[in-house]
């Protein structure tokens, strides 16, 4: 065991749980006033169920012996409840096992979480969390499986132990979950977005964003949390950490501009949404890429898919599918965006050591890429829409055109966000409240 | 006597009460009001998706004056809110019969 890397790798960890907070108000702000609670809870819902079912059959999916040996899916009772890895010879790497099974729990809850955006102010909150669980048991463990289970070699270089089938048979490169965490939440969004329909009134009122201070406050706490995101994936405190954090920042900048730039020429004005947005955008392209490519590499990724991005989120006018917050247009366009421009930008001087197109390495790890990308979209837009009309047939899953109208957070939660003013409200508890005046008077006696 | 009722931008205030100070002016009343003129208002973008916002924050400023006085403080009023840009807003002048003064009974122009 390496303390410098155990301790880089639970800091990480760390930084990855705050991205789903701060996916909360990136989304919390762009929502109306009436519906931030609920969009808030959805995150914070996905870390309650992702976190448990992680531990009970999540990691052993993920990441336990393959099944068959066909890289398909990890035998999920092997590690069941994690008891298992408490033991001090417990070590994955230079780490120890469990360090890396909290790593990896915190991309499952953020990916989780990302869906969530496409469905604002419609889906009744028990049948989120209902989805929730059962698209990361039947859609995102085996995913991770496919793209973040590598082969175990001997010495020799023979495979001991089989591990997904896109990391090692493919050999396409994900770092951080370009294709597991983007495409497959973004294509998860659309399924849902289908399913559930379109907000009452859409799209002759969109729903004006409430608060975008908020949304800056969300995009600051993804791009700080996403340097643990990318840099902890390395799992150890190495040159590969530090070459994917530049690489992160470096193509979040670009990304950003690139957004702006796009809205300046198409709308007159670079807007504070489009800030935001174009930093999560290049943080989702980058994603895949940023162990393979240099920094200049990173800078054109991220400025292509930041102009691409601020493009592409009007496809849902085009097409008549309301993803409110645009889950599709920045997730599964950038996730696609970066997993195929490695293809391109690659070079064999990063960690991943692999040459693209521009790089000498003619069309070989561009259909690698392509393959892994095309595949995973469609698992996961074919699962998440079995389950969505699943849930939709058995509990229902949107909220009545009345609720919707009164607003989701005071019909869902019984909660406002914002209280202005001293609006009258008298207390209504199980308690009588004679019996309170009389203890209150008893204890001024 | 006169009311003179002029809708103008809040940033404009404190030049208009600043002009009416020196023109001799001794009271007015502002409140704040909602409104649009022939320009509609001003359209917002987010995401590309553009939102047309109709009503616009404006400030509603009332002043009594004598009818002497009229001319100007209407000028005095146009000349501090201008900007020279759309949303400006606009002066009337209106009749008044009666004014009174609460505390001492006082009518007419000296109640002003």
């Amino acid at each position: 065991m390496n303390s410098g890397d155990t301790a880089w790798v639970l800091v990480s960890a760390a930084l990855v749980l705050l991205m789903t907070p701060g996916l909360a108000f990136f989304y919390g702000g762009m929502v109306r006033s009436r519906g931030v609670l609920n969009m808030l809870m959805m995150s914070i819902g996905s870390i309650g169920v992702v976190g448990v079912l992680w531990a009970l059959i999540g990691y052993s999916t993920a990441f336990g012996s393959d099944v068959g040996g066909l890289g398909l899916l990890g035998n999920p009772a092997e590690f069941f409840g994690l008891g298992q890895l408490l033991g001090k010879d417990q070590l994955s790497g230079t780490v120890p096992t469990l360090a890396f099974v909290g790593f990896q729990a915190m991309f499952a809850i953020v990916t989780v979480a990302l869906i969530s955006g496409a469905i604002a102010d419609r889906a009744r909150f028990g049948p989120w969390l209902l989805f929730a669980g059962l698209w990361a048991v039947v859609v995102y463990f085996p995913v991770a499986h496919w793209v973040f289970a590598f082969d175990t070699k001997d010495d020799a270089g023979n495979v001991t132990a089989v591990g997904g089938w896109i990391a090692n048979r493919l050999a396409a490169i994900d770092f951080a979950g370009g294709t597991a965490v983007h495409i497959n939440a973004g294509a998860a969004a659309l399924a849902l977005a289908l399913v559930l329909g379109k907000r009452k009134g859409w799209p002759k009122d969109p729903g004006k964003p409430h608060n975008l201070p908020f949304v800056v406050l969300g995009a600051g706490l993804l791009w700080f949390g996403w340097f643990g995101f990318n840099a902890g994936s390395a799992l150890a405190a190495n040159t590969t950490a530090a070459v994917t954090l530049v690489n992160t920042l470096v193509a979040t900048s670009a990304a950003m501009l690139g957004w702006l730039l796009v809205e300046r020429i198409r709308d007159g004005h670079a807007t504070t949404l489009g800030a935001a947005s174009g930093i999560v955008a290049g943080l989702v392209a980058i994603t895949p890429a940023c162990s393979s490519v240099s920094p200049l590499g990173a800078i054109a990724i991220g400025a292509i898919t930041g102009a691409v991005c601020a493009l592409a989120v009007s496809l849902k006018y085009k097409f008549g599918y309301d993803d409110s917050l645009d889950v599709v247009g920045v997730h599964l366009v950038g996730g696609v965006m970066g997993t195929l421009l490695i293809g391109l930008f690659a070079s064999s001087a990063a960690p991943a050591g692999v040459d693209g197109l521009f790089y000498g390495g003619g069309l070989d790890q561009l259909w690698r890429q392509a393959v892994g990308a095309g595949a995973v979209l469609v698992y996961s837009f074919v699962l998440s829409l079995v389950l969505a009309l699943l849930v939709k047939a058995v509990v229902g899953f949107r909220v009545s055109a009345e609720d919707e109208a009164v607003g989701i957070d005071e019909t869902e939660h019984a909660e406002t966000a914002y209280h202005f003013g001293d609006g009258r409200s008298v207390r209504r508890s199980p308690v009588p409240a004679d019996e309170v005046e009389r203890k209150l008077e008893g204890s001024r006696a | 006597m006169k009311l003179v009722t002029a809708i103008v931008q809040p940033s404009k205030l404190d030049d208009l009460k600043e002009e009416l100070g020196r023109l001799g002016v001794l009271g007015m009343t502002v409140s704040q009001v909602q409104g649009y003129g022939r320009q509609k208002g001003h359209t917002e973008v987010y995401r590309g998706a553009e939102y047309a916002v109709d009503f616009i924050e404006k400030l509603r400023v009332e002043v009594l004056v004598d009818e002497s006085n009229v001319d100007k403080v209407v000028d005095g009023i146009v000349s501090a809110a201008r900007t020279g840009r759309v949303g400006d807003g606009k002066v009337w002048v209106t009749s008044v019969d009666t004014v009174v003064r609460v505390r001492t009974g006082e009518t007419g122009v000296e109640a002003i």
